[in-house]
């Protein structure tokens, strides 16, 4: 099936409260601001948010936490120079937080998409972030057990997709958005730009469409095209 | 005289090997970047997707979809590449690294690093790559001063502060000076302003000297 071209608040529809919601960049980079404006719009709450940060500034998903719709963060910096918001609620005591090294959370989003039911990492071998859970010596070496995390809905911001879903993305805007969106049931990718079947160079394509399901351009907010070949 | 912040990265920057792999941490680490020999074939690696990087990017060159770890517009250099996270991570853990050079609060004397958390009650915890970085890289270089302003070490017996990693700290570089640190215990290899008898007076760890 291809993926669908749809406006913004019909694509984040699929969210539903008290889902795991993947939301893609670092800082702003990657960030899929639009489909975070249609979430707030689209008013589920009770959500887990899963994203590197926790909010910049008042806009993207600093606003959705403002808006009270999100019960728990899991992430890896959620203390920024900008991250009032988060920072407002969590001393508040009105949001989980849940803190993972960097590199265990893009591996655990990976095992999530990838059918891993956990792996053995040294990250955070003998640090606060690995007390209660369970460790084991391969040849000599410390590793302590992570566990994948899946989501309901994944939201990510790529460059280029073809009508297919196929996706490109650009420099460091890539980020989290191609493991997420493997994690997922359902995957939105927010697109600068729609290209044909076939515009796009195959060796070139870093996440395949099998993994997108729906697509939005910016500005897209009253047009709907089904798509479907 | 002690080294001032510049001097301390110049410092560091001599004893990168040439055609190192190298991963800059937030802060003063970066610095480092502005000693780097030209023609040294030093690749920067940015824990967000990206192996080659080239200097901050000012005005007409800023792109918001070309950041370093700190988020702060940088440039791209001939020959660099980009992917995702999983796969930068995954760079790091399994190895490939040859340095990652990263700010400490505590480090002790068997390379055990604290960067991450004060332990404040009242402190949001943050930990950002840090972690992956401590265990990943061949080798583990700490830029910091060697006393907090209170005028407490921060090369100490045991951490007190909660740790990044375990036994991953392989030099650390201070203002007075420069540490090697292996399973004989804390070589000075150079002091700056200071005797190794003092240094020695001031600090809980037994010295080598070199």
């Amino acid at each position: 099936m291809t993926a669908t071209e749809m406006s913004a608040l019909d694509a984040v529809a699929a969210v539903q409260d008290g889902d795991t919601v993947l939301v893609g960049g670092f800082g702003m980079a990657g960030m899929p601001v639009e489909l975070i404006d249609a979430l707030i719009e689209h008013g589920a709450g009770d959500l887990t948010i899963v994203s590197n940060n926790a909010g910049n500034g008042d806009t993207g998903l600093a606003a959705l936490l403002a808006a009270g719709r999100v019960r728990k963060v899991i992430c890896s910096f959620p203390r920024q120079s900008d991250s009032w918001v988060f920072d407002g609620l969590y001393r508040a005591g009105k949001i989980e937080l849940e803190v993972v090294p960097q590199g265990n959370l893009a591996e655990r989003l990976r095992a999530a998409g990838a059918g891993i039911g956990g792996f053995y990492t040294p990250t955070g071998v003998g640090t606060p972030l690995a007390e209660g859970k369970e460790t084991r010596v391969i040849d000599g070496r410390e590793y302590v057990l992570e566990s994948p995390i899946p989501g309901d809905v994944a939201l990510i911001r790529a460059y280029v997709a073809d009508r297919m879903g196929n996706l490109v993305y650009r420099k460091t805007a890539r980020n989290f958005g191609p493991v997420m969106a493997t994690a997922a049931a359902v995957t939105v990718a927010q697109v600068s730009r729609i290209v044909e079947i076939g515009e796009l160079d195959p060796e070139v394509i870093v996440t395949p469409a099998i993994y997108v399901n729906r697509l939005v351009l910016p500005g897209s907010a009253v047009r709907r095209t089904e798509v479907t070949s | 005289m002690s080294l001032s912040r510049q001097e301390m990265a110049r410092i560091v920057a001599r004893d990168i090997p040439d055609g190192s792999y190298v991963n800059l941490g937030i802060g003063q680490p970066t610095m480092v970047a502005d000693y780097l020999r030209a023609g040294s074939g030093v690749i920067l690696h940015t824990e967000n997707g990206m192996l080659g990087m080239g200097p901050p990017a000012t005005s007409d060159r800023i792109d918001p979809d070309l950041t370093n770890a700190g988020k702060q517009p940088v440039t791209e250099l001939p020959g660099a590449s980009y992917f995702h996270h999983a796969d930068s991570f995954a760079m790091m853990r399994g190895g490939h690294l040859d340095i990652c050079i990263m700010g400490a609060f505590q480090v002790s004397a068997a390379g055990d690093l604290a960067n991450w958390s004060t332990g404040a009650p009242d402190a949001i915890p943050a930990v950002g790559g840090a972690m992956d970085l401590a265990i990943g890289a061949k080798q583990v270089f700490v830029m910091m001063t060697l006393f907090a302003k209170d005028g407490k070490p921060k090369l100490v017996p045991s951490c007190t502060y909660p740790l990044t990693g375990k036994a991953c700290v392989s030099r650390v570089y201070t203002d007075v000076a420069t540490f090697v640190l292996d399973d004989g215990g804390a070589r000075v290899t150079e002091t700056f302003g200071i005797s190794f008898d003092e240094l020695a007076a001031r600090l809980d760890v037994p010295l080598i000297r070199r």
